[in-house]
């Protein structure tokens, strides 16, 4: 039996970001593991701490993108995967999913596939909740934990968030879940883990190998250019005044005279 | 153009962000269909043609009742490969990301998650959205033949106005899924109670780590009370434990966008920027005169917010009744 954690590089959230004339964007060169993903594979290492499961750590990305494979090798995960073909290149939600999906039913006997809330990159999880449309598997959320899971017997059932609160759903296993940060401490590797890490070979699958041609990679949408937040007007006003009742009567005036309120 | 537009709702209360679906589909088509899943939706029909829509499709069936991912996935998906609309729209909320980019999936679709624009150019839709943490926004286009799909952020498009005497027809469909193939059950919910949701919220008051522990909560949420509006927090205060992490605001929380946004003892790192830019008018209160949230705000207080918050509180309650 098996788990496997979808995991990704993302630029930096602490970089600035900068768009030029032509619609390029600048976020520096640094890379690390999607915030989310520190979340989803450190469950996958945590299922396998407590269940008789293997943990495969996923990524669809080019070479550069191998480190948040090492960051779960480093903290547990018993082997790693990258997808990568050429037709891949600039691809959309859909065909990220397609890859995912056919590289999940290679490894076959998986019962849960993992993904962090969102790619803090596209900021987008479209492609999470595809993958388990591709694969024909129920899809739970916005997983803040998972309360129990019975392998043997394929049962999940978990609470998760909900744009009104939260819920517990069961559901029957394979599934796909997507975690948020509730849902545990982030391991971080060890040094040894991190040495283990750094010799491991990571087998890449391309189209061919994942029993795919490339216009089932092809993608429905296109990114066309980057484009700078539209600036805020004006500078800051700051009210002043005698006491503090003053200055609060004023910012309400200011409020109700703007029609905010 | 024809236009479907996923009416969310929850035990009977629409998604108001549904109705900014509806208004955006008048524009970019010529023929709006509302499709309302639910149970008891009846209300919901009716109120999806006063908002704009000239019909809609109603599934009122048991096994809809509450939002599950399978069946209704596989009846949207369904009603698209019936009826073949040019576009499908919902709102960007957790369940409408889900269910539209499942059934986006299921009919081999072009989609556009999560907007904040978006229009027609030669029958192609093209939309920007925030990406990178919300540092930028992305223009993207659809490129391939066939329905297109997108989910609206709230409060990104206009409130259409209801009309009441708007008619439409309204037409009955029946679930795809039968109750025993669906693999999901939900076995509780809970919601927050007495609590404006985050993202439709039209006022928001956020405390950071300034508010200092717990407590230090009360007088920023008596405020959001005075006001009508939702209690949020930046990700220091929701680290520390002081605030579930519902109320979390920013790149790892909610990205939100009110009319007002007042955000008391955060210094507005560029990660809770990411969540709250886009509110129309910011109010900042910091000890600190240097703090960066004074850079996006429309309107600054220099002082400690356990003296202005309640001044505010008092102030707003002679204003406004």
């Amino acid at each position: 039996m098996h788990v496997v954690v979808i995991a990704k590089n993302t630029p930096d959230t602490e970089a600035t970001v900068s768009v030029d004339a032509s619609g390029n964007a600048d976020w520096g060169d640094k890379l690390v593991v999607n915030p989310w993903d520190e979340y989803a594979i450190t469950e996958a290492v945590l299922l396998k701490g407590a269940h008789n499961v293997t943990a495969t750590v996923i990524t669809l990305g080019t070479e550069e993108h191998a480190e948040a494979l090492k960051h779960g090798l480093a903290i547990g995960c018993d082997q790693a995967i990258r997808i990568w073909d050429d037709a891949l290149a600039g691809h959309d939600g859909l065909a990220y999913a397609t890859a995912v999906a056919a590289a999940v039913n290679k490894l076959g006997d998986v019962s849960l596939v993992i993904f962090g809330k969102e790619l803090s990159d596209i900021a987008s999880d479209q492609h999470i909740f595809q993958t388990a449309r591709k694969l024909g598997w129920n899809m739970l959320g916005f997983v803040a934990q998972i309360e129990a899971i019975d392998f043997a017997a394929k049962t999940i059932r978990v609470s998760r968030l909900t744009e009104q609160g939260s819920q517990v759903v069961s559901s029957a296993l394979p599934a796909v879940i997507s975690v948020v940060k509730d849902i545990n401490e982030p391991k971080y590797p060890t040094f040894i883990g991190i040495r283990k890490a750094a010799r491991a070979e990571i087998p890449v699958w391309d189209a061919a190998a994942l029993g795919l041609d490339a216009a089932a990679l092809s993608s429905k949408t296109a990114h066309i250019r980057y484009q700078a937040l539209p600036a805020r007007e004006g500078a800051v006003e700051i009210i002043d005044g005698a006491t503090v009742q003053e200055q609060a009567e004023a910012l309400v005036d200011k409020l109700l005279e703007d029609k905010v309120l | 153009m024809n236009v479907f537009v996923w009416i969310e709702q929850h035990n009977g209360t629409p998604v108001a962000a549904s109705w900014e679906a509806i208004g955006l589909a008048r524009q970019l088509g010529d023929t709006v269909t509302a499709l309302v899943l639910g149970q008891g939706v009846d209300d919901i029909a009716q109120a999806a043609i006063h908002y704009g829509a000239d019909a809609v499709l109603k599934a009122d069936d048991a096994t809809l009742a509450q939002v599950r991912f399978e069946p209704y996935v596989t009846l949207i998906a369904h009603l698209v490969q019936q009826h073949n609309p040019d576009i499908v729209l919902a709102a960007a909320t957790i369940s409408g990301r889900e269910v539209l980019a499942g059934a986006a999936a299921d009919v081999n679709a072009a989609m556009l998650p999560d907007v904040i624009e978006l229009s027609l150019e030669d029958g192609k839709l093209s939309a920007a959205r925030p990406v990178l943490g919300g540092k930028v926004l992305s223009v993207e286009a659809v490129t391939a033949d066939g329905p297109q799909f997108a989910t609206l952020r709230s409060r990104a498009f206009p409130m259409p106005e209801p009309d009441a005497n708007r008619s439409g027809t309204i037409t009955e469909v029946s679930p795809v899924l039968a109750d025993d193939v669906i693999a999901s059950r939900v076995e509780s919910a809970a919601e927050l109670s007495g609590q404006v949701s985050l993202t439709d919220a039209s006022v928001i008051v956020a405390g950071g780590r300034g508010v200092g522990g717990p407590e230090g909560f009360a007088p920023v949420k008596e405020l959001a009370d005075v006001l009508g509006g939702a209690l949020a927090a930046s990700r220091a205060a929701v680290d520390a434990g002081w605030i579930p992490y519902e109320h979390q605001v920013g790149q790892t929380g909610k990205v939100v966008s009110p009319d007002l946004y007042i955000a008391a003892g955060i210094s507005g790192a560029i990660q809770h920027q990411a969540g709250m830019r886009t509110s129309k008018v910011i109010v900042a209160i910091n000890r600190d005169a240097d703090a960066p949230i004074f850079r996006l705000a429309r309107y600054g207080i220099v002082g400690d917010l356990f003296d202005v918050l309640p001044a505010l509180a008092e102030a707003f309650r002679n204003r406004l009744g």
